[in-house]
């Protein structure tokens, strides 16, 4: 069979992908660029040509620089606490001890439940009237008095990461864990015997295992915990006094409540630019771990 | 014989035949209520279902929603071109729902039974440029409701009838140990927290707009912000007020840790449920208090008016259901969690019976109640003082500096 004929046949197999993808992916990115460059209301006017307007008014507007410094914190903080307390239960996981099937069963219970479930749940153990929270704190002598953790706006974000921790450090739980399955027995036995310690096993060891797979679910969840929307929504839909609003909160008002789709288009695709830029830069850092390792 | 049968047999047909349009020639409307105060989701349900049982050839499809989401689902929907037939809407949004086109001109389905027998005040809902956009069907206001054994224990008389009083009676309650922090509101970061901006602006004889451009950060505009600010640094209001909504403060009342609290109709009834409720039969309520030389009560208008999207292909029918559903026959049977939009229904046994004390205080609040300002650029200009009463709360600007930038921001 000749080359040409295989090739023609798997451009003609991928076809109707090809076509779907590009009239539900490529149609709407290409006029969401469009819609950028013009003053278009969501419902009603059409909207005229305005050029870099809209960007312009955007990347300087103090609301941008701030909910970018919001959505960033969010991000990092909430992604480097993923990634330890997910390496930290896999490795517990993977000891073995009677019930650990039943455990990791469990450990995936967060992580399967819908955001909004998940955000409901915290927004009642974080309630400020009745909330577990604060039950157990005040039992604990750790508060005095019961505190309006969403209400405030030093402890809000933090409020809202932890809750995003509980929900997807078991993501990066599962991964590791099916890495760490693949370390070969003897090379920890023969660690042990050289009388290397538990953190040197880890670090010399173990780790060189876990690089390539964390590397994914770091790029997964940190592109994720960028777009977060709907769990600052249910929980305090970016308040109080904005301190908690993020990048797609800040698409979402300026498209839909205040229906400037123009304006909001620009928003949008400003926020997929840095976070292809992330994107990308972790596929560079994946191949050099990928060809270091090899 | 033969006879008899053949006649039965025509007889079955005939029946049958009346039978099958039924059956077959149903249309189908999409209804988008909400699942927040005033009539509950179950008193909905079963006013669709005497609805459909008098209709039987229109189906309603119900879908609730929070409060919160009412607005974008209804454009969202209008925007992907499909949705919903029957919206209900709130009072703030005539003006852009018109400009957009989102709902239809129904001026002329408006009779002059209706004209003559819906309270005047209940109009304003869903008019705007002279044009009715649908028909108001739930009409109101927050009232101040009241703890009745919390103010006797604390030796108060009667309930304050100035919000300067309002701080006094609760000073009182304090410091007698009774309560930690008497009043509760609903401050979180929404449109409730404008809604008791709004109830302060027109005791204090506010405004929101001149002449189209922002004015509420002057005069009572400026004056309702920092009363808010004062009660809330003066630790007479609950703290916790800045992330409630209205249904943590129903919560908090009828848990009896609020002496008074500032909250829509429907929370008279369900505080008086003992089955939920730790204050019934202990619950007052009253207007809304003025402000001395200024005001006598005050009230916002939270009203809300159902209407047909422009989209509908069955239009005819999504006003049918409307006119049912706002109907004074309806609207007096399911009189406990919303009060009636037609004047003669609030002289009558069958709505007042056992809350003799909530239409007193509506006579009085109703005919009060003070428009949220009518701008296409609403929910914009709501989402900059919501800010603005939020930094001013936590200590982050001064009224005057928070509502300026608000004006700044409001894109009017």
């Amino acid at each position: 069979m000749s080359g040409t004929w295989m090739t023609t046949r798997a451009w003609l197999l991928m076809l109707p992908l090809l076509v779907i993808m590009v009239a539900v992916i490529g149609w709407p990115l290409v006029d969401t660029v469009r819609l950028s460059f013009t003053d278009a209301q969501l419902v009603g006017t059409a909207g005229n040509y305005v050029g870099f307007d809209n960007y312009t008014k955007m990347l300087t507007s103090s609301n941008f620089t701030r909910t970018l410094t919001t959505t960033t914190w969010f991000a990092v903080i909430s992604v480097a606490a993923e990634m330890v307390l997910g390496v930290l239960a896999a490795l517990l996981l993977n000891q073995e001890f009677r019930g650990r099937a039943v455990l990791r069963g469990l450990m995936i219970l967060p992580w399967a439940l819908p955001t909004v479930v998940n955000a409901t749940l915290w927004r009642l153990i974080y309630n400020p009237e009745y909330g577990a929270l604060n039950a157990a704190l005040t039992q604990l002598h750790i508060i005095d008095d019961y505190r309006s953790w969403l209400g405030e706006p030093g402890t809000a974000l933090a409020a809202l990461i932890v809750a995003d921790c509980w929900k997807n450090f078991p993501l990066v739980a599962l991964i590791a864990l099916a890495a760490l399955q693949a370390v070969p027995r003897d090379i920890t036995a023969a660690a042990l015997v050289d009388g290397a310690g538990p953190f040197n096993r880890f670090r010399f060891v173990i780790l060189p295992y876990l690089a390539g797979p964390l590397m994914v679910a770091l790029v997964l969840r940190t592109i994720e915990a960028f777009k977060v929307f709907d769990i600052i929504w249910v929980m305090t839909r970016g308040g109080p006094a904005n301190s908690t609003r993020s990048l797609s909160i800040l698409v979402y008002q300026e498209a839909f409540s205040f229906q400037r789709a123009g304006s909001g288009a620009s928003l949008a695709l400003i926020v997929t630019l840095l976070v292809t830029v992330l994107a990308v830069a972790y596929a560079t850092l994946v191949k050099k771990t990928a060809g270091s390792a090899a | 014989m033969l006879k008899s049968i053949g006649k039965t047999l025509l007889g079955a047909v005939f029946v049958g035949g009346l039978l099958v349009p039924h059956a077959f020639a149903e249309t189908t409307l999409n209804a988008l209520f909400m699942a927040q105060a005033a009539y509950s989701e179950a008193d909905v349900r079963s006013m669709t279902e005497a609805f459909a049982k008098a209709n039987p050839d229109i189906k309603v499809n119900l879908e609730f929603v929070p409060y919160e989401g009412l607005h974008d689902k209804t454009v969202l929907a209008q925007g992907s071109g499909g949705g919903y037939d029957v919206v209900l809407f709130d009072v703030i949004w005539p003006a852009e729902y018109a400009t957009n086109k989102v709902l239809v001109d129904v001026s002329s389905k408006i009779t002059d039974d209706m004209k003559k027998g819906v309270l005047p005040g209940a109009w304003t809902t869903v008019q705007y440029d002279g044009k009715y956009y649908g028909m108001p069907w739930i009409l109101d206001t927050k009232y101040l409701f009241y703890n009745k054994e919390i103010l006797e224990k604390a030796g108060i008389k009667a309930p304050p009838k100035t919000w300067e009083e309002l701080g006094q009676q609760a000073k009182i309650i304090q410091d007698k140990g009774l309560l930690k922090t008497p009043i509760a509101w609903s401050w979180s970061q929404a449109e409730a927290a404008i809604c008791d901006y709004t109830t302060l602006v027109s005791a204090y004889g506010g405004d929101f707009l001149k002449e189209g451009k922002p004015d509420f950060q002057n005069g009572g505009g400026l004056s309702a912000l920092k009363y808010m600010v004062d009660s809330y640094k003066s630790g007479l209001t609950n703290p916790n007020s800045k992330e409630f909504l209205e249904e943590d403060v129903r919560k908090v009342f009828e848990n009896g840790d609020a002496a008074f609290a500032l909250n829509w109709t429907y929370m008279y009834n369900m505080a008086n449920d003992p089955k939920d409720s730790k204050v019934a039969g202990k619950v007052g309520v009253v207007p809304a208090p003025g402000v001395a030389g200024t005001s006598e009560v005050s009230a916002v208008n939270g009203s809300m008016g159902l209407g047909v999207t422009a989209v509908s292909k069955h239009q005819d029918e999504a006003w049918k259901y409307i006119e049912f559903m706002t109907s004074q026959a309806t609207q007096n049977q399911y009189a406990k969690l919303s009060l009636p939009i037609w004047a003669s229904s609030y002289d009558d046994p069958a709505v007042t019976k056992g809350q003799e004390e909530l239409i007193a205080a509506a006579k009085l609040g109703l005919a009060a109640m003070y428009p949220r300002p009518t701008t296409p650029k609403y929910q914009q200009l709501s989402t900059a003082l919501q800010q603005a009463i939020q930094e001013s709360l936590l200590g982050q600007a001064t009224p005057e500096d928070a509502l300026k930038t608000a004006a700044e921001n409001s894109g009017l």
